[in-house]
């Protein structure tokens, strides 16, 4: 076991590596000046010069990627080429509302779709799993910023029950930091419970139909013990897969629903530092999101064990 | 697994189409994709004005007679805007599928059959999949020119690996098959393996997996479009008409809620095609879902 | 005393029933949305407005300009000699910068260098100067070479780059690079922790400022500041904008789109209009080196096709924000001019009618106009698919391309063919302050030297009348040869002027006295 999360890290190294070529290559063969960015809209060829001369965009791409990987090897991401702060800084004061709101949704979709197809699953055929079924694949059909903007439209502007846009962080309370966060929470929270409570539904029919589950029903243990204790337990893998390879997912939502609450997150400054062609900070933020992406998965596959008896990895 | 060992390579199709009638909601998706694709195809004829066609006095205008679903920020005809992005969508999507399978289809056949292939391009394919998609799409449309050919090529990427690990793990299920054995030990030139015994297998679950491909390329599409990031608003798209109209969204919903019902009808009607689909045609699925 | 004032206002919000609020604060805050993103903080480097008016909270000038376009003293007073030759400025006494030190002659010698590198302007004025030299702790002599008509302008200039002063230590960062510190002089003192690029910048009252006792008048006169601290957000989406400034989280928007004004009327406790006089002048501007627009009848073809009203029409909507006029240099500026207007006049279909007769005539052979169009600059993205429509109706063959603004701005500086990353046409905005005179109207330069702005037409004529205009010491004088400047700008296609518009800002009622100004002023303003 732990021979195979050593394999697994040291597999992620090559995988890391051909990110980091990949995106640096992509950034500097393209075309855009971070140092016009800098200079600005009315800035004559002969100032952006000056600037890019600064900047060192100009030395041989070899020596600057290398010079970038060892850079990083212990520990330095760079400096933002247009607000020269560090890249790090920069990431640090934008990731709590992102993973805020990434934690809320997730916290949304588990409260909301996992009940749903348990529902589903037991009702099999009704009323009840139609509807689910009905309102997953709508879910999924959907663009989150239209999700977005009808939530805004009832709830905030009709309703005015809660706020249009914004972000008020955790440490100025539990109370305006939910009351902000809940409409992009569940805006960015609709495509997960369209595709949980749809893998939920499923593999909860697949379990339900074991032996040991008709087992334990046979036995006369109570219909809810059942669902919940022998069912769920066993569907939970299908449910984690989910949330490991819908990440990717949940990151494009993260940019869309930053944009439509206007929450200072990773997701607007990533954005902002592509059409700034801001080289370093794209690079970490596309590296740091990959690396999540890698740990996530591992985590999973670790967890996988941990919920299932069955799986065993030599 | 996928394909039963009795008949290796049979058209899947004609064997398994006619096991049930189709659910109403399968015939549903059916009529409105066919009523989108009929968009796409005689745009220029249901249209009520070029879709381009400016007209400063008339911005913003309420639906009426003659601007059915009245007018965006341009003046332009919201009605014939939106019938003209059906085509850009249905293209983008078209592209995308048929992209990434083009490419993932071969990759994903070699690294299934060659190990050391397979070592070097599935750590590439887990390094392409490690990076979101819709950062990487930003950045190329953003870096390159944002034209169609880009944007198709820049959502393509990020479904490449999905398609590659698809293919790869149904060859890997075939070479584990006796037909493929009892071909290797007849001495059958890799070729014909590949065509023959191999690729068969993949037809199905790439049908399944290109309809969702294909849905959810127009839904990045019309994502990029609203960053910002987007085809250009010469040629109408659901994604740019939505961005424009999201300014005007307090004073004027519709002109974002327009594209987005049609948008949501057309990926909704893939969505359950695709169901309907894999319902029929990939037995390991079978079962589950709607 | 701080702490009294701090204690009694907390106690009269308590009064008013705002428990339920987060941590009662006295402090007079202002938060306004200003109408792009500060990602950059080096005022001498940048061009961009918002980092202009950046560097006026932090940073204080020797000049400024008054309302009625005339230099005034403002960190240091002058004195000009009778030939007009030398300029002496005198520090006022006890300027401090924000680290403490105190303010020196040597210091703004170092600041004035730096920015005349930088600075377009600057530079022709330094081509001019024979010494910049510190004669005592707090006398600067400034003395030319050959006579320069517009010292004291550029000293006090709003425009894009004004001349900041600085600590010497700052100003002799190498050239290209951005200051690594914001110590200024100015009123405000920038809060570098609460800093986050592209988000947010915050800046407190400077207490050691001490305020000239004359009244306040655009950027001369007493710089007072009365309120305690100011907080710009980046807000992307002008809908999420203005729901906060309802709201009241929000107390200032810098600019507002004006299609969404109606939203405004319906708001209470909003108030909205024009807090900066000058507006800003929409520019179509032509590649005179690549063809199709390198024959100057295909660019007045160009000219007679494009509509002003269509183009600010579509892009603005309510006339009431913008003006037409033939002026190259600002609708309502002292050098305003009408010459050339003859390429305006007349109905649209009639100009449309010369267009098609002169392409005709010039034999346009069919070459497409590549014109750039950016995606995500909502100001300056319908003008091209306007401009595109009226110029294929006159028979030209137009490509639009649409890119993002960052991608163009790099395009821009090229002027390979097409096909290997040129283009043809594109079009920017120049807030009146960076266009209202033939010295700093980069879009007038007739060098066509690779170092002028993106465009390159070339003008022997316009060169010599610019050269004259730096010596010419009366305003009538000016006048004239500015005239004379866009007579020939226009005729030769120089680049067409799409019309004029205003920044209409918004600001909740408890914001008051805001003054006007050629940026948004931040001293004068209570709450």
């Amino acid at each position: 076991m732990i021979y195979y999360f050593i394999r697994r890290l040291l597999l992620a190294v090559p995988v890391m590596l051909f990110v980091a070529l990949f995106v640096f290559l992509l950034l500097r063969l393209t075309p855009g000046d971070p140092a016009q960015a800098i200079a600005g809209d009315h800035a004559t060829p002969e100032q952006i010069a000056a600037i890019r001369d600064s900047l060192g965009l100009d030395r041989p791409l070899a020596g600057q990627f290398v010079a970038w990987i060892g850079n990083m090897l212990t520990g330095d991401f760079g400096n933002s080429l247009i607000s020269q702060r560090p890249v790090l800084e920069m990431i640090g004061q934008r990731i709590g509302p992102t993973l805020a709101l990434a934690v809320v949704a997730m916290a949304l979709t588990v409260v909301i779709s996992v009940p749903l197809g348990i529902l589903a699953a037991w009702r099999h055929g009704g009323l009840i799993d139609r509807a689910v079924m009905a309102f997953s694949v709508l879910g999924f059909s959907v663009p989150i910023f239209v999700t977005g903007y009808v939530l805004i439209g009832v709830f905030a502007v009709n309703l005015k029950w809660l706020p249009v846009q914004g972000y008020k962080p955790l440490a100025e309370g539990l109370g305006p930091f939910l009351y902000r966060i809940i409409l992009p929470g569940l805006a960015l929270a609709s495509i997960y419970i369209a595709l949980v409570s749809r893998m939920t539904r499923a593999s909860m029919l697949e379990v339900l139909r074991e032996d040991y589950v008709r087992t334990a029903r046979a036995k006369g243990l109570p219909e809810a013990l059942v669902l919940f204790r022998h069912a769920l337990r066993n569907a939970a893998i299908p449910i984690l897969t989910v949330v490991g390879t819908g990440f990717a997912m949940m990151v494009s939502g993260v940019v869309v629903t930053e944009t439509v609450f206007n929450i200072p997150g990773l997701g607007r400054l990533v954005v902002d530092a592509v059409l700034a062609r801001d080289y370093p900070l794209i690079q970490a933020i596309i590296l740091l999101t990959a690396a999540a992406y890698v740990v996530i998965n591992l985590l999973i596959d670790l967890s996988y064990a941990l919920t299932d008896p069955r799986i065993r990895y030599q | 697994m996928s394909v039963e060992p009795d008949t290796p390579g049979a058209p899947l199709m004609r064997r398994r189409l006619p096991d049930r009638p189709p659910h109403w909601t399968t015939v549903l998706a059916l009529v409105i994709l066919i009523a989108v694709v009929g968009m796409a195809v005689f745009a220029p004829l249901l249209a009520n004005f070029e879709p381009t066609r400016l007209n400063a006095a008339m911005r913003l205008k309420p639906a009426s007679e003659t601007y059915w679903l009245g007018t965006d920020s341009f003046g332009r005809d919201l009605y014939s805007r939106v019938v003209h992005g059906a085509r850009v969508s249905l293209l983008v999507g078209a592209g995308v599928a048929a992209g990434s399978i083009a490419i993932g289809l071969p990759v994903g056949l070699l690294a299934g059959w060659f190990r050391g292939f397979d070592a070097v391009v599935m750590r590439m394919m887990d390094g392409l999949m490690a990076i979101p998609g819709i950062l990487l799409a930003i950045a190329v449309v953003a870096l390159t020119k944002a034209g169609l050919t880009t944007v198709i090529i820049a959502i393509m990427l990020p479904e490449i690996p999905q398609v590659v690990r698809l293919v790869r793990s149904r060859v890997l299920a075939a070479r584990s098959e006796t037909y493929v054995d009892a071909a290797v030990l007849l001495g059958t030139p890799t070729r014909r393996i590949i065509t023959r015994h191999l690729f068969p297998s993949t037809i199905a679950p790439l049908i399944v997996q290109g309809t969702y491909i294909y849905a959810s390329a127009i839904l990045t599409e019309a994502a990029l479009s609203f960053l910002g990031v987007g085809i250009g608003t010469e040629i109408p798209t659901w994604g740019n008409i939505m961005a424009e109209g999201r300014l005007y969204f307090a004073m004027n919903p519709w002109l974002v809620f327009w594209p987005a019902i049609v948008l949501s009808a057309c990926i909704l009607s893939i969505n359950l095609l695709g169901d309907a689909l894999r319902d029929r045609l990939d037995p390991k699925m079978k079962g589950r879902g709607a | 005393m701080t702490f009294l004032r701090y204690g009694t206002l907390g106690l009269a919000a308590l009064a008013a029933g705002a428990f339920w609020s987060a941590p009662v604060s006295a402090e007079q805050v202002v938060t306004a949305v200003m109408q792009a993103p500060l990602r950059t903080l080096d005022p001498h480097l940048s061009t961009a407005q918002i980092v202009r008016t950046h560097g006026f909270m932090v940073f204080d000038t020797l000049l400024g300009m008054d309302a009625d376009y005339n230099p005034q003293p403002q960190m240091a007073d002058y004195a000009v000699s009778d030939d007009r030759m030398t300029y002496t400025l005198t520090l006022r006494e006890g300027l401090k910068w924000h680290d403490g030190t105190p303010v020196t002659a040597e210091d703004c010698v170092a600041s004035l260098r730096r920015w005349g590198e930088n600075d377009g302007p600057g530079r022709t004025m330094m081509t001019h100067v024979a010494s910049i030299a510190a004669t005592s702790d707090r006398e600067i002599v400034i003395t030319l070479a050959k006579p320069f008509g517009q010292v004291l302008e550029l000293l006090a200039k709003p425009s894009p780059v004004p001349p900041f002063m600085m600590p010497k230590r700052l100003a002799e960062t190498p050239k290209g690079e951005q200051v690594a510190e914001m110590i200024g002089s100015g009123p405000f003192r920038f809060v570098a922790e609460e800093y986050r690029p592209g988000d947010q910048a915050v800046y407190v009252r400077n207490t050691d400022y001490v305020p000239r006792a004359e009244p306040m008048s655009w950027t001369a006169g007493g710089k007072v500041v009365n309120v305690d601290k100011v907080v710009w957000k980046a807000m992307p989406d002008m809908q999420t904008t203005i729901n906060a400034i309802q709201s009241g989280d929000v107390d200032l928007i810098e600019q507002v789109t004006i299609d969404l004004l109606p939203l405004l009327d319906m708001a209470e406790g909003v108030e909205y209009g024009i807090k900066n006089p000058l507006g800003a002048q929409v520019t179509g501007r032509f590649n005179h080196r690549l063809p199709p627009f390198d024959n100057a009848d295909l660019r007045r073809a160009a000219m007679y096709a494009l509509d002003q009203d269509t183009l600010m029409q579509t892009a603005i909507g309510n006339p009431d924000y913008y003006t037409l006029c033939a002026s190259a240099y600002g609708c309502e500026v002292p050098l305003a001019s009408d010459a050339g207007a003859e390429y305006l006049a007349g109905s649209a279909e009639e100009r449309m009618a010369k267009a098609q007769e002169l392409l005709k005539a010039a034999g346009y052979d069919g070459t497409p106009v590549m014109m750039m169009q950016p995606t995500d600059l909502t100001i300056l993205s319908t003008q091209p698919i306007v401009a595109a429509e009226r110029l294929r109706e006159a028979g030209f063959d137009v490509d639009v391309v649409s890119m993002d603004w960052a991608t163009l701005q790099s395009r821009k500086n090229g002027w390979q063919p097409v096909a290997e990353g040129g283009w043809n046409m594109l079009f920017t905005y120049w807030g009146v302050t960076g266009i209202w005179n033939p010295l700093v109207h980069a879009l007038l330069d007739g060098s066509g030297a690779d170092t002028a702005w993106s465009g390159w037409p070339v003008s022997p004529e316009i060169e010599s009348l610019r050269a004259e205009y730096l010596t010419s010491p009366t305003l009538d004088d000016q006048k004239r040869i500015a005239a004379a400047i866009q007579q020939i700008a226009w005729d030769q296609g120089f680049y067409y002027n799409a019309g004029e518009f205003k920044s209409v800002a918004a600001w909740r009622t408890e914001l008051q006295d805001i003054e006007p100004g050629p940026i948004t002023l931040f001293w004068g303003m209570h709450k």
